[in-house]
């Protein structure tokens, strides 16, 4: 990949400045902004190079109940996850390494999910938690995302499945081991690198949900984290300070995951998209 | 003896047959026990919804109150719905932008992390960290980037003594801003998935473009492009696929607003639905995204299908 190298090596460094700009001054000011006091602000709204550092915007964004979307948001996304997990894994067994006639029309009915624009089933799951009093529960969540992400999970695992050799569960299979056996201490042990893309894929996108979390949730003590920003930003439009802290503060967790693991990170969010 | 011996054998085909036979049986409830759970939710969240949706189109419906059937009213109110059409194609402008500069942009982000610059590690970081943050944060974030007093775009604008743009209550340029939030948010998903194509590049093959005297650039577009081909057919698939869903941005930027300006098919959904709580009319609209999503899924199938049979016989 050297045909860039024969490029102006100058013109090059100041193209990537651009670009540099362009991609990461938006997300250094969100972060600098959060430090500044209101004063800070108005006298120099643009600096990213800090004078002073203050955390009050950080305690009044805390006052103002933050600490409870984070808490909802982190419950939905853990419960979600893990049963997207166990779901997934049960589905892909028969889908992989089993033949039976409906096989090939079960796959490509979960695969459909990922085609599906989710405002196509907002009204009736919306109707439907209405109807089985789970509106303004966290609860009511849980099925919506469980579903969403069930396809990708399933496309992940089977093909991370169908790579396992068959001699795996032969010798198993000799010894009289049933499929329940065969599934949890044969195979579930060799999938840690398909949970690990489905993890970090789903929580990155289920921490991150907003309209489901919109239509399903009203009173704040149930809010997640996208829909209590949006409050936020109606009652703080003027305090921008407190504002990027309470941004800042949302996007930590994932940011923490990728610092932590990024190569994992990276493979997880294009898991479903390059293979196919 | 010999006939014993026979009917020995006939004896353990049965058995055979029968033991297959309950085989059989048990692999089907083994089958349904391990898949059961997820076609469960799969079928309630998903399945029955849907189904539901074009059920509730037929009928003019607050949400609450009795249900009148219609039939087919809402859906030809639809197609004579002005605002309807002007959502379209907008949702029709997302699919070309993020074809012509978010995959170009991404491409462009993964090629320089492959040059010879220093600091690509850090770079990396940089460049991926928009894809990290929460769609509704990114919205939030940029509707201050765009502030018409103290954001910094008119800051920049100012400096090249442009005069300010008052972006997002301006009808035209509050599409614009959005466009470019999406770019700046999407682009790094791109510069992955091109990244991860390019290591797959064979450096065999700029050796021999090299000693066939190809300079810089014609390496790129005799190598590097077409061994790329792929991965900009996928994302440009990606990018049909994306701009149905797309919701969260519009919503937060400008709510549809602007007088309808940045209304796209989600939000247009979103607002008669939740907002206006004209259900049927709603779920008419969501019943066309459906429709749309479907002709594109099987579309892309049906292209796809021909490359490998066209790719089989070659």
């Amino acid at each position: 990949m050297r045909w860039i190298g024969t490029m102006n090596k100058s013109l090059l460094y100041v193209f990537v400045g651009i670009l540099l700009v362009f991609t990461s001054y938006p997300f250094l000011y969100m972060i600098a902004t959060s430090f500044k006091s209101m004063q800070e602000f108005f006298q120099d709204p643009f600096s990213i190079i800090l004078g002073s550092v203050t955390l009050e915007q950080y305690a009044s964004v805390f006052s103002m109940g933050l600490m409870t979307y984070f808490i909802n948001s982190l419950i939905v996304t853990v419960v979600a996850v893990l049963l997207v997990i166990v779901l997934a894994a049960m589905a892909s067994y028969p889908l992989s390494r089993m033949k039976f006639k409906l096989n090939k029309p079960l796959f490509v009915l979960f695969l459909g999910g990922m085609m599906i624009p989710v405002h196509a089933t907002l009204i009736p799951i919306f109707i439907m938690s209405n109807d089985l009093g789970l509106y303004d529960k966290l609860f009511a969540l849980l099925g919506p995302y469980v579903a969403f992400a069930l396809p990708i999970s399933v496309f992940i695992f089977t093909q991370f499945m169908q790579d396992l050799p068959s001699e795996l569960e032969e010798a198993a299979k000799m010894d009289g081991a049933g499929h329940l056996v065969i599934f949890s201490k044969i195979l579930v042990p060799n999938l840690k690198p398909a949970i690990a893309t489905i993890v970090i894929y789903n929580v990155v996108h289920i921490w991150n949900e907003f309209i489901f979390a919109l239509i399903l949730i009203q009173s704040q003590s149930k809010m997640t984290l996208p829909i209590g920003l949006q409050k936020f930003y109606g009652e703080f439009s003027v305090n921008v300070p407190g504002l990027m802290a309470a941004l800042t503060l949302a996007s930590f967790p994932v940011l923490i995951i990728f610092v932590l693991a990024q190569e994992k990170v990276v493979k997880g969010l294009i898991g479903g998209a390059v293979k196919g | 003896m010999i006939s014993e011996s026979k009917l020995e054998t006939a004896r353990m085909e049965a058995e055979v047959k029968l033991v297959r036979k309950k085989q059989k049986k048990k692999d089907i409830l083994v089958i349904l026990s391990f898949m059961l759970p997820a076609l469960f939710v799969y079928t309630i969240f998903i399945l029955y919804p849907i189904i539901t949706t074009f059920n509730y189109s037929l009928f003019d419906w607050n949400g609450m109150g009795e249900r009148v059937f219609v039939g087919l009213q809402n859906y030809t109110a639809l197609l004579s719905d002005n605002t309807f059409w002007h959502a379209l194609k907008n949702n029709a402008y997302l699919i070309l932008v993020s074809v012509f500069v978010q995959i170009p942009l991404g491409l462009i982000m993964a090629l320089v992390l492959f040059s010879s610059i220093r600091g690509k590690k850090v770079l990396n970081v940089l460049f991926f960290l928009p894809y990290l943050m929460s769609t509704v944060a990114v919205g939030l974030l940029w509707i201050f980037m765009f502030d018409p007093v103290n954001g910094p775009v008119n800051k920049l604008l100012n400096f090249f003594s442009f005069e300010s743009i008052h972006w997002l209550s301006g009808s035209n340029s509050a599409l614009i801003a959005i466009l470019i939030v999406m770019a700046w948010q999407f682009a790094p998903f791109y510069m992955i998935l091109f990244k991860a194509a390019m290591v797959g590049i064979p450096e065999e093959l700029y050796e021999a473009a090299e000693i066939d005297g190809a300079n810089g650039t014609k390496k790129f577009f005799y190598v590097t492009l077409p061994s790329l081909m792929p991965t900009i057919v996928s994302s440009s698939i990606l990018a049909v696929v994306g701009s149905l869903k797309t919701f969260d941005l519009f919503y937060v930027m400008t709510g549809g607003g602007s007088g309808n300006a940045t209304e796209i098919l989600g939000t247009y959904m979103y607002r008669q639905a939740f907002v206006n709580f004209k259900m049927g009319y709603g779920s008419t609209i969501a019943a066309m995204m459906f429709i749309i999503a479907l002709v594109c899924a099987v579309g892309i199938l049906f292209l796809d299908f021909k490359r490998r049979k066209k790719q089989g016989v070659a």
